[in-house]
């Protein structure tokens, strides 16, 4: 069976280690934060914090209290807020371990499209060509075909790119993948899924 | 002197004019200078770039402008909440910008600084990058970007003293401080200025040099996403 969403995020959060700063992207990984366990990982949120707590309860949210995706949210103890141009000095200056984000398209180089299709309404890129620009290891969390059953793990991106081989790792429901040189190289198979199934899903190269 | 004004139309008088390029802090619904947009949609004045991360809704924030049809230009990241943004851009009325979150913030933050331009790898093998000069350090590559230098920044910090020291409240800081960096004048509406000697001075955010007007007023502070999780039973 290929993961589901929660799965793809259990298996992202794998990739986080203790003491990491950590900037987690809308969608499915967001979910990476309910599977951290016991590591002590430190969540920014670009708008101008680190230190990112859960949702608030109902009648206590703040409204100078948000994330990067507009929502409410809360503080930790360990929380400190920021204004952006220091938010993205931290991203841009590498500071930030690992951002963890969802996409449209990956080619095997490396390359991200994430931001925008052509004759659709563009909403803008926001902070992720910063973040993928900047940070330590960039991981894709995604399905592994769209809607029509085609591969989204290509040899070359067809929409606009939100980065240049920037791609560390790939997750998808049917594996793990990272881009190497020459390629994609396997890391792993989602359970019950074979390497066939996976290969012959993928248009990339894989080596 | 004197920074301080009784009402935002009082605190933007004489800094107005058609074709400006305005810097506005904010981040989605969260710490913009709503009050000040508000007098500016009742001054008229018109063809207006604006420099601002989003832009706002369609009834709030810069949305209320484009209503009126007084935004020429936005140089933003993010436009997505906001129906009449996307005819006008859709229809040609609306020029747009798109500038990477960081970059925005570094560019407002580079001119209130005297940097005209810096080097980034953010956009690099991009359409941001079209057009932009490249130069490698390194081995690698990144762009030029150009520093903002605003005709007038407006603001929204939580406190002030009447000297123009500011203090942000949590994450309505965002990209009030380098917004209000990069303007020739800067505009601040606050919940609350406070007499001076009350603030830490080791706690201000945004030191006064940079502020030239205050003004306090009520805000509504609307929430874009209210997003809550359940109280778990005892």
């Amino acid at each position: 069976m290929p993961w589901d969403r929660n799965q793809m995020a259990a298996r992202a959060a794998e990739e986080l280690e203790d003491g990491m700063y950590v900037n987690l992207g809308i969608g499915i990984p967001t979910l990476v934060a309910n599977y951290t366990g016991d590591k002590d990982i430190t969540l920014q949120s670009e708008n101008g914090m680190l230190g990112m707590g859960p949702f608030p309860y109902e009648g206590e949210e703040d409204p100078d209290l948000i994330n990067a995706g507009k929502q409410t949210i809360t503080e930790l103890p360990r929380t400190s807020y920021f204004d952006s141009a220091t938010s993205f000095g931290m991203i841009r200056g590498g500071k930030i371990a690992a951002a963890i984000l969802g996409a449209m398209e990956v080619a095997e180089n490396g390359d991200l499209a994430n931001w925008m299709i052509p004759g659709k309404l563009v909403k803008g890129m926001g902070g992720a060509m910063d973040l993928v620009a900047g940070v330590g290891r960039v991981i894709v969390v995604m399905d592994h075909t769209n809607k029509h059953g085609d591969s989204k793990l290509l040899k070359e991106c067809t929409l606009p790119l939100t980065g240049k081989g920037v791609v560390d790792r790939i997750i998808t429901n049917l594996g793990v993948l990272d881009v190497v040189p020459g390629g994609l190289r396997i890391v792993e198979t989602a359970d019950g899924v074979t390497e066939e199934e996976l290969r012959a899903a993928t248009e990339a190269t894989i080596v | 002197m004197n920074k301080v004004y009784g009402s935002a139309k009082e605190a933007l008088d004489g800094v107005l004019f058609d074709g400006m390029l305005i810097a506005a802090g904010g981040f989605g619904l969260c710490g913009i200078p709503e009050l000040l947009l508000q007098a500016i949609k009742e001054a008229g004045t018109k063809d207006l770039t604006f420099a601002s991360n989003n832009a706002g809704v369609d009834d709030f924030g810069i949305g209320i402008l484009l209503q009126t049809r007084q935004v020429k230009k936005m140089l933003s990241s993010y436009v997505g909440e906001n129906a009449e943004f996307m005819r006008q851009y859709l229809s040609g009325e609306l020029e747009l910008e798109f500038n990477p979150q960081g970059t925005l913030a570094e560019r407002m933050r580079a001119g209130g600084c005297g940097i005209p331009g810096f080097y980034t790898k953010t956009g690099v093998g991009t359409v941001i990058a079209e057009g932009k000069e490249v130069k490698v350090f390194d081995g690698e590559e990144y762009i030029l970007e150009r520093g903002i230098f605003a005709d007038l920044s407006i603001v929204k910090a939580w406190k002030a003293d009447d000297t123009g020291n500011l203090v942000f409240r949590k994450t309505a800081r965002n990209f009030n401080p380098p917004a209000a960096m990069c303007g020739k004048i800067c505009v601040a509406e606050v919940e609350e200025i406070v007499p001076r000697g009350s603030l830490d001075p080791d706690c201000i955010h945004l030191p006064g040099i940079y502020v030239h007007r205050i003004v306090q007023g009520t805000h509504e502070k609307r929430i874009e996403q209210r997003t809550t999780r359940k109280r778990e039973d005892v």
